[in-house]
């Protein structure tokens, strides 16, 4: 069985974010980048599925600009066993990434495709929906528990008020959840090794499809400020205030 | 026109629905509402009754039973000839069929939207809250997911019209197994609740958050958690309120031994009224709290239970 598994370079998530001027953008330059970490946690699934021998090969693959080689060496360095990078410098909508993983899908006859359920750069939560229906193939989402099966796979979501289990037919795109497991420490040997796995380059304006973003973001501000409020001094004083400020209890 | 996909689970429509209606008024089209299910007549009458929806259309069959995606999303790609608008609420029902009509119908979506500026214009956070983008569609359809608690719950109406639907699509390549559903007593859901009582790290060990529940009993709220206490296993993930869990916004949010993690925030700082009580004065849960009491939580929380009952023994004696 062989599996796909895409990566999205996105801002450390410890990093706080500052936003432009001109409010347009968040600021990426000289910003600490990091893995998507839910597409972490859909390469380690990856990893233990080829541990245990029922995945044959791993493939990762990311799309944005030349930075985002580092990303693919990180998964490489992980266990990937090689990576493809689309090269781009126009920032895509999960349409045209969905559109971009569905042709490499097939050109690489995988099986499996694996990622996480979002990025958390932008929050979106489509991408994987959007390959499933471009291939027409089953999708598990939010994925907390998974088994494959030679011509199946049973995945445990997690839905509003409880677990769901599916069985889905294979192939299929699974998009992981944090509690599925926990991603692995990359090792210095296997960062050195990974620098000698094949990855591959190609534009993005090559791939033969037609993409362009019909939604466009036109500003991006901060959050409004919640005002700090008052610190009481006891519990009666809490009751208090609930009950004869606040009027809510 | 506008057609909202209803949340359900064949008997109770879920109130994220109601939130998703009021949204869509702002967009000034007729309302229909498509109830896929099986035997879900209750949902139906429950969807008439919406204040603002024109029609609802009925497809009502055994495949559309667990409302797969697979099958789901190819059923209103079906439908989506006439509207402009295809609306869900942002939860994990339509977080997992929207995207897929989206590309069905070659069209971008527009995720978790909390607010609606004009017909073109919407507004959504980024980077779990901490921005917000504004954006603009110039697409003659639509797909969009909806965060329910940004919004009000609709109003009720005599009831509307309905359209059955016969069109039935099997899901061939995916199978339901289960659904195991988090049992919360008798207390309220944490999406419709209207006072939340969430716990977190401070709360120490599982055994010790009896001390929330008893709490949530008194105030008829529902439970929440932050991350850190899901991980340490003090409840089912279910429960953890934030950017990876749920988002909710009820009248009152009582964060107990929680730090104020920025994900955590994400996910309850729109509570109307916010109390945090946490023994750490630099706690930033007290940045955006509006009462806050620094204190040991084992000593202020059954205080707090023990005052609350106290009063609801002298008003029922009155």
């Amino acid at each position: 069985m062989r599996c796909l598994v895409a990566v999205k370079q996105v801002i450390d998530p410890y990093v706080h974010i500052r936003i432009n001027k001109e409010q347009t953008a968040v600021i990426q330059e000289n910003v600490k980048m990091a893995m998507n970490p839910f597409d972490e946690i859909a390469m380690e699934a990856a990893l233990q599925f080829k541990e245990q021998g029922i995945i044959s090969e791993v493939i990762a693959v990311s799309i944005g600009a030349p930075g985002v080689q580092e990303t693919l060496r990180q998964a490489l360095a992980r266990g990937a066993d090689k990576a493809i990078m689309v090269m781009s410098e126009k920032s895509y909508n999960p349409l045209s990434i969905a559109k971009v993983l569905a042709k490499i899908s097939k050109q690489q006859e995988v099986d499996l495709v694996l990622m996480g359920k979002q990025a958390i750069d932008n929050d979106c939560n489509q991408t994987g929906q959007m390959l499933a229906a471009l291939l027409d193939w089953p999708q598990a989402t939010f994925v907390s528990k998974l088994q494959l099966e030679s011509t199946s796979l049973i995945a445990t979501r997690e839905v509003d008020g409880g677990l769901e289990t599916l069985k889905c037919k294979i192939p299929a795109v699974v998009t992981t959840d944090l509690r599925l497991n926990e991603p692995r420490v990359i090792s210095l040997p296997n960062i050195m090794q990974a620098k000698k796995k094949p990855l591959t380059e190609i534009s993005i304006e090559d791939m033969g499809l037609e993409l362009n973003n019909q939604i466009a973001t036109t500003t991006i501000q901060p959050p409004p400020k919640r005002k700090a409020g008052v610190k009481l001094n006891s519990v009666t004083e809490l009751v208090d205030k609930l009950r004869n400020e606040a009027k809510i209890i | 026109m506008i057609l909202i996909v209803a949340e359900h689970n064949n008997t109770v429509l879920n109130n994220a629905t109601l939130h998703v209606i009021e949204a869509a008024k702002k967009l000034q089209l007729p309302i229909h509402v498509l109830v896929a299910g099986s035997k879900c007549t209750d949902v139906v009458s429950a969807a008439q009754e919406c204040a603002g929806v024109r029609k609802v259309l009925i497809a009502d069959n055994d495949a559309y039973a667990h409302q797969l995606a697979e099958n789901v999303a190819k059923l209103i790609y079906q439908l989506s000839t006439e509207y402009s608008y295809i609306l869900a609420p942002a939860t994990c029902f339509g977080k997992d069929i929207l995207p897929r009509v989206a590309a069905l119908l070659d069209v971008e979506q527009i995720s978790d939207i909390t607010d609606i500026i004009n017909q073109q214009t919407f507004v959504r956070p980024i980077y779990a809250g901490n921005a917000y983008a504004t954006v603009t569609t110039s697409l003659s359809k639509n797909v969009i997911t909806v965060r329910a608690t940004s919004f009000p719950l609709c109003g009720s109406q005599d009831k509307c019209d309905t359209q059955a639907i016969d069109i039935n699509i099997p899901a061939s390549n995916t199978e339901f197994i289960s659904i195991n559903s988090t049992d919360t007593g008798k207390l309220p859901d944490l999406n419709s609740a209207k006072i939340v009582v969430a716990g977190g790290r401070g709360i120490s060990s599982k055994d010790k958050f009896t001390l929330i529940q008893q709490l949530a009993e008194q105030l008829h709220a529902a439970i929440g958690a932050s991350r850190a206490a899901v991980d340490a296993g003090f409840v089912p993930n279910d429960l953890q309120i934030g950017q990876t869990g749920k988002v909710v916004a009820p009248d009152l949010y009582i964060a107990i031994g929680i730090s104020g993690a920025i994900q955590h925030i994400a996910g309850m700082k729109d509570s109307k009224v916010i109390v945090a009580i946490n023994r750490d004065p630099d706690a930033p849960i007290f940045d955006i709290a509006d009462y806050g009491l620094v204190a040991d939580l084992f000593d202020a929380v059954p205080e707090l239970i023990a005052s609350l009952s106290k009063a609801e023994r002298l008003i029922s004696s009155e």
